[in-house]
């Protein structure tokens, strides 16, 4: 009988201290990783020292299953979510995200109002604050082109001068883009052309002649993993990463930038959350000027121009605000209305 | 306890009995009852809420689909008597417009403008630019005028196609998930013809084929192993066991990895060959169905290998050397004699393992590239990215029924009696 009290006392204990974890008065969801170390160190902790507010930081792989099972159930588990735009429009126009007032922001701290401080982009949807802008591009190993690297997105495809493997991420989003791109399309008009059958056949017709020679992968971890040992000479990744390759471990990486597909992460908050007073206030201070500069630290630019003055010239270079003029912006209203169809065509494609 | 029902036989006894005796041996059997079913209700509780309940309603999804119907029902009650030939009526057209201004203010036409995109891709933005516009528009304008609006916003609206998906969609039972998970749809005359994108039904075909290589690979490694162990002394069986249990003991995902680690272009594989001159550049293995393979069927080894083990332990030894005392040679005689006595340990691995792989979903996602995919992982991306879910209710129900099938053919001829796990 004492075993069973004792256990009895232990469960409930247990069960105690799983409520008071989730008893936070705040919890924000991100992605983890450097990127999420990042805002730790420069958004998270300062605003948990400023204000006293508990935050339990939590990782997410991205995509909008997870806010839709909690809006759904009406069971909402996370207050601020970190969002890529490419899925922003969908969250945001099914109901999944709460529509943010941005008179609430605050100017630059060079006085800059926020309305001008921001990249236009970076306010462009209603349901969130621009955070950060990074990019796709892709990266070869210096070792496998002794006699120099490729350059652009034509040379990515041309795998007589560049011989090797190419490490993609198994989706259709970028992967189209590119194709078309190196097969002649403008890049400013390439959502247009991939708005077609044609040009869809295109895509993948392109995609075809280096298929033998595509290494495919799932997430973003595994891009500079299969580079460094050799599983592929050259392979997409968000810049990131690549950055992080070379000043943390010396890595011969060389980033290519031509045709890279840029986009922005936002600040978002769950529709419906209890906690939206607190939200709203996180995001006005994580997406301040300092706050924002902190993100350099992961090659990824800020998106407030009064952020940008305070970076160190040296890291510009790697910065995709640097590199805005070579790259095309990714489209996510494109996304919201052909990802699904593209999806299965490329899986089809993939099956073939 | 279930055995106490058993050993009183109400009609048998009770005649012999008084009356109050009758009925305390039936309050005893009752109480009984009840507290054999007190015992296991916390489990039945638990499964009905954590796996019968959410699997029920997640499958249930695959058929039925209200969100349409709940968004616009007057503008799908107006388009009731349309015959689908040209534009429907304009009351039905304007009445949608005024349902779309409420859907537009309640920050829902993203709903509606999902269900019709999965009908007409590119309708999404169309669907949601629109509510934008006849948000602004003022009620007064809308009632008169609202057809002439969307066609204003967006011509796709003077187009028949749309309203016929939005009729489709807005039925609230469909068989549609299911035709599309079997690479069909529904022509507009109701004739049944083959989709334009053909990929479910080849994807079962090999993830059932997938799974029948690893049951048989498992059988060949399993066998002789459990063999080997049923026949060696309890010392050494132990040791072994423990070796067939570490795998339980490490997590799934580090096994995978390890894998990873193993097979990639410069892995611990490829290396080997290299250094022994096997080979002269690295074979590419990593991200093929190959990796898959051979790494599902290392992890679900234990459980092919556990069940042959415990039916052989049950095997009496002499029935062998009977046999071969007699006569017969040692083949025919593990033929005749202890393979057929081992058939129930081994219906229930093959069965175990079959039914394992043909669900798994992790170890193909890792290591399995391109063709290495399997069913779950398409059901995986139509979760998490297209957000499809009735569809992945549809496939997932498919797989379900298609494991149904297999285990009623495996019933029907080996009988489902012969399986022992013990």
């Amino acid at each position: 009988m004492r075993t069973l009290s004792k256990l009895m006392a232990g469960a409930t204990a247990l069960v105690l201290a799983a409520g008071a974890a989730s008893a936070q008065d705040l919890t924000v969801t991100s992605f983890g990783g450097a990127y999420g170390a990042a805002q730790k160190e420069h958004m998270i902790d300062p605003f948990v020292a400023a204000t006293g507010t508990n935050i339990l930081f939590e990782d997410y792989g991205g995509g909008v299953a997870e806010m839709k099972a909690q809006v759904e159930a009406g069971n909402i588990q996370w207050d601020v979510v970190d969002i890529e735009v490419i899925d922003l429009e969908r969250a945001c126009s099914e109901g999944y995200l709460e529509v943010l007032d941005f008179s609430m922001l605050p100017p630059g701290d060079d006085g800059t109002p926020a309305a001008e401080d921001f990249i236009p982009d970076a306010l462009a949807n209603e349901c969130g604050v621009g955070n950060i802008v990074w990019s796709i591009v892709y990266a070869y190993n210096d070792s496998a082109f002794p006699d120099g690297g490729p350059q652009t997105i034509v040379d990515f495809f041309d795998t007589e001068a560049f011989p090797g493997k190419r490490g993609l991420r198994k989706r259709p989003q970028v992967n189209m883009e590119w194709a078309l791109i190196a097969d002649g399309v403008s890049p400013d008009e390439v959502y247009d052309v991939l708005a077609t059958d044609e040009g869809q056949a295109r895509a993948f017709a392109k995609l075809d002649t280096i298929k033998d020679d595509i290494v495919w992968y799932d997430s973003w971890s595994q891009a500079p993993v299969l580079l460094n040992d050799g599983g592929a000479q050259m392979v997409q990744s968000a810049n990131g990463r690549i950055f992080a390759a070379i000043q943390d471990e010396g890595a011969p990486f060389t980033i290519v930038w031509d045709s890279h597909v840029y986009d922005l992460d936002v600040w978002s908050i769950m529709k419906g959350t209890p906690n939206k007073e607190k939200a709203l206030e996180f995001i006005a201070f994580a997406t301040q000027t300092v706050p924002l500069s902190g993100m350099q630290d992961v090659a990824y630019g800020p998106t407030r121009v009064s952020a940008q003055a305070l970076l160190p010239e040296a890291i510009k270079q790697d910065l995709p605000t640097a590199h805005l003029d070579e790259g095309v912006k990714a489209d996510g209203i494109f996304w919201a209305d052909f990802g699904e169809s593209l999806g299965e065509k490329f899986n089809e494609w993939l099956l073939q | 306890m279930a055995d106490a029902t058993a050993v009183i036989p109400r009609r048998a006894v009770v005649p012999k009995l008084g009356r109050e005796d009758a009925r305390s041996a039936r309050r005893e059997v009752n109480r009984r009852r009840l507290q054999a079913f007190l015992f296991v209700a916390p489990l039945l509780a638990f499964l009905m809420f954590a796996f019968v309940a959410p699997i029920a309603t997640m499958l249930f999804r695959s058929l039925y689909n209200p969100s349409v119907a709940e968004l616009i029902p007057d503008t799908l009650d107006a388009l009731e008597d349309w015959d689908g030939e040209g534009l429907p009526p304009e009351v039905a057209r304007t009445q949608f417009a005024i349902e779309l201004k409420r859907l537009s203010e309640e920050r829902t036409s993203g709903q509606l403008a999902e269900e019709l995109n999965r009908a007409i891709p590119g309708a999404s933005s169309m669907v949601k630019a629109t509510a934008r516009r006849i948000g602004r528009a003022d009620d007064a304008e809308l009632a008169a005028n609202g057809a002439a609006l969307l066609v204003e916003a967006n011509e796709s609206w003077a187009e028949p196609e749309i309203w016929r998906a939005m009729e489709k969609a807005g039925a609230i039972f469909t068989p549609s998930y299911y035709l599309t998970a079997l690479d069909l749809e529904q022509a507009r005359d109701g004739s049944i013809q083959p989709r334009d994108t053909q990929i479910y039904l080849k994807l079962y075909g090999k993830t059932l084929w997938m799974a029948f290589v690893i049951t048989v690979l498992t059988l060949i490694l399993g066998y002789p192993l459990a063999f080997f162990m049923a026949n060696s002394s309890t010392g050494v069986a132990n040791i072994l066991m423990v070796f067939v249990l570490l795998p339980f003991w490490t997590s799934l995902l580090v096994r995978t990895t390890a894998w990873i680690a193993l097979l990639q272009t410069n892995g611990v594989v490829n290396g080997t060959l290299l250094a022994l001159g096997v080979i002269s550049e690295p074979l590419p293995m990593l991200y093929t169905q190959f990796a898959t393979i051979v790494a599902m069927t290392h992890i679900l080894l234990p459980f092919m290998v556990l069940p042959l083990y415990s039916v052989m332990r049950g095997i009496d030894p002499s029935f062998m050397r009977a046999a071969m005392s007699m006569g017969s040679p040692p083949i025919p005689a593990f033929l005749r004699i202890y393979l057929p006595m081992s058939l129930p340990g081994l219906s229930a691995g093959a069965l175990l393992v079959f039914i394992i792989s043909v669900g798994y979903y992790i170890t193909p996602a890792l290591v399995g590239g391109t063709d290495g995919q399997m069913i779950s992982n398409i059901i995986a991306f139509h979760m998490q990215q297209s957000n499809n879910w009735e569809l992945a209710a549809a496939l997932g129900s498919l797989l379900l029924a298609l494991i149904l099938v297999l285990y009623w053919l495996y019933d029907r001829f080996v009988g489902a009696g012969n399986i022992k796990l013990g």
